[in-house]
């Protein structure tokens, strides 16, 4: 295609939509609704995995031994579970140490009622491993494995909130795919519609153009180039508007919600948006080019 | 060439606009098609459009059979023909610039010739000074001129027109007549459709007559040198 036919059917797209400018409104509209939700949930499900991923982070499965095992037949075990490859850190707390992060925790500001103990470690056979994972999700293989390992009493985890995250974004991908294929087929519908009344605008016109010798494509055009342009001005607003919104939301989270700043940092927009914005270009601009080209070509059966 | 046999077109109505035409017209020829209102004419041309097909019988122009030319063939066939529509059928939201460009545009013709071209058009049909107005804007006789102008941009190697003078003036009607002639002149078959008898006796063509979907006269008088008809400021079409 010539260029000067492109810039051609470029304006005569626009202008379709200028004639037709409620109908075009209500469908960039709704395909910004569509995709304005789409990053929604993008955004809220990409950090609720990178929480859980931090959270992995800090939460690990403790394993103790049994009461009688020395240090050294600890450390054998402990060897052997270091080779594994799911682990990613692993930590020994002896029974001294665990014995004195217990004091700071509960006699914190009565030291002298643990002093009775001194002597006696009530804590004695209590020496462990902490252990810390690449995946969250090998957790519950790891577990049954260190269970079934020799000199191994107890194995101490919580899955709860590793599942409880990732249970949350399963919810939260099942209502948003579920609320943007609503979206969708609403946008599909209107976009069709647009397309259709245009269509019937240029009825004669395009009836006359075939007649002097113009292509398919060249009728066309102009329908395809309205489509794609309802498409990516559809998905261009909420993008602009996420964008915005999003740091936001993250300043606010930060300022406001002192606990979470340690454990938990919003992805950065950086990282987020380049996904973000080139699905969202690719949905808005392939379902308002794939509508109008389908609706158009029942249109040109002369 | 073009060469029709047996061609008969029934319309969904029953009405039957065409009965069993056959006739040969060779390239570069200027013919008149004349004939009762009803008798056909316009069915013909619209047969040779392939604006609709035949109900029976075969329609072959330069060798290819219009009813069995591929789908994705048609548009270059129709390319290679300038209509003036009876009706005239410009865009109506088009400028009468944009009118005449969009058959430049459609063979592909870039922007900078087709700025050249199309004034010039339209200064051959007396329409300089129209350039941006719109169709409803134009008398009859001007929508008229702006369509002839549109089919003759790119130099059909056939032209269709049909009753292209039927809303003109004696003077414009002469200017359009000398228009085709020139670019009959320069290779194009040119077939008119008319009803204008001093037309048809002036210019001395070859003359097919219908009536009631049947040709019934087809006349090619001897040429003899019209010197009248000459005239010292000949325009000549935009190359
Ligand atoms: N679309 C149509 N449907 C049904 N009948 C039609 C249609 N178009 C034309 N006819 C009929 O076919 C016959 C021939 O019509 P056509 O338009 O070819 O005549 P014409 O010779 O061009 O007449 P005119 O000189 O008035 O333009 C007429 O009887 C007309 O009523
Ligand atoms: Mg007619």
């Amino acid at each position: 295609m010539r260029f000067s036919t492109f810039i051609y059917c470029l304006k005569q797209g626009l202008i379709n939509i200028r004639r037709n400018f409620l109908h075009s409104l209500a469908s960039a509209a709704t395909i910004s609704a569509c995709i304005f939700l789409f990053c929604l949930f993008f955004a809220i499900i990409g950090n609720v995995r990178h929480f859980a991923q931090s959270a992995e982070t800090t939460v690990g499965i403790t394993v103790f031994f049994d009461e009688n095992y020395t240090e050294e037949q600890i450390w054998q075990v402990g060897d052997v579970i270091a080779a594994r490859p799911e682990v990613r850190e692993m930590d020994f707390i002896s029974e001294e140490a665990a014995w004195e992060s217990f004091q700071m925790e509960y006699f914190a500001g009565m030291e002298e009622l643990a002093e009775g103990f001194a002597d006696d470690n009530p804590l004695a056979g209590s020496a462990s491993f902490e252990i810390f994972l690449h995946d969250i999700s090998t957790q519950e293989e790891m577990v049954e494995y260190l269970s079934s390992l020799q000199g191994v009493r107890k194995v101490n985890y919580s899955n709860s909130v590793a599942e409880g995250l990732e249970n949350m974004n399963q919810m939260i991908g099942m209502v948003s795919i579920l609320i943007i294929a609503v979206l969708l087929a609403v946008a599909i519908f209107l976009i069709s519609n647009t397309i259709s009344v245009a269509a019937a605008f240029r009825k004669s016109e395009n009836r006359i153009m075939m007649l002097i010798g113009a292509t398919n494509s060249i009728v066309r055009a102009p329908f395809l180039v309205e489509g794609l342009f309802l498409g990516i001005v559809g998905a261009a607003v909420p993008l602009a508007g996420i964008y915005f919104l999003y740091q936001k939301a993250a300043e606010y989270v930060m300022g406001h919600y002192v606990i979470m700043s340690g454990i938990f940092t919003p992805i950065p927009i950086e990282t987020l948006f380049p996904v973000m914005a080139g699905t969202a270009f690719a949905l808005g601009g392939g379902v308002g080019f794939f509508v109008s080209f389908f609706t158009i070509q029942k249109h040109l059966k002369l | 060439m073009i060469r029709l046999t047996n061609v008969s077109k029934v319309y969904e109505t029953g009405n039957k606009a065409l009965r069993g035409v056959t006739l040969t017209i060779k390239d570069g020829e200027f013919v008149f098609i004349v004939g009762r209102s009803g008798s056909g004419k316009t069915t013909l041309l619209k047969l040779l459009l392939k604006e609709m097909e035949p109900s029976s019988g075969r329609i072959v122009v330069n060798d290819v059979e219009l009813g069995r030319m591929k789908r994705r063939h048609i548009p270059r066939y129709r390319r290679s023909l300038g209509v003036v529509f009876q009706d005239f059928r410009l865009l109506k939201d088009r400028t009468v610039f944009e009118n005449v460009a969009f058959a430049q545009r459609v063979i592909g013709e870039p922007n900078r010739a087709i700025k050249e071209s199309v004034p010039r058009m339209l200064g051959l049909v007396g329409l300089s000074s129209k350039y941006k107005v719109y169709p409803r804007q134009l008398s009859g006789g001007e929508q008229q001129r702006v369509a002839i102008a549109r089919a003759l941009i790119n130099r059909p190697e056939v032209l269709l027109a049909d009753e292209p003078t039927g809303n003109l003036d004696a003077f414009h009607a002469g200017e359009i007549m000398k228009l085709l002639e020139e670019i009959n002149r320069q290779g194009t078959t040119v077939i008119v459709v008319t009803h204008s008898q001093d037309m048809v006796d002036a210019m001395k063509k070859r003359v097919i007559t219908m009536d009631r979907g049947r040709v019934v006269d087809d006349t090619n008088p001897v040429q003899e040198p019209r010197i009248s008809a000459r005239r010292s400021h000949r325009r000549t079409l935009p190359r």
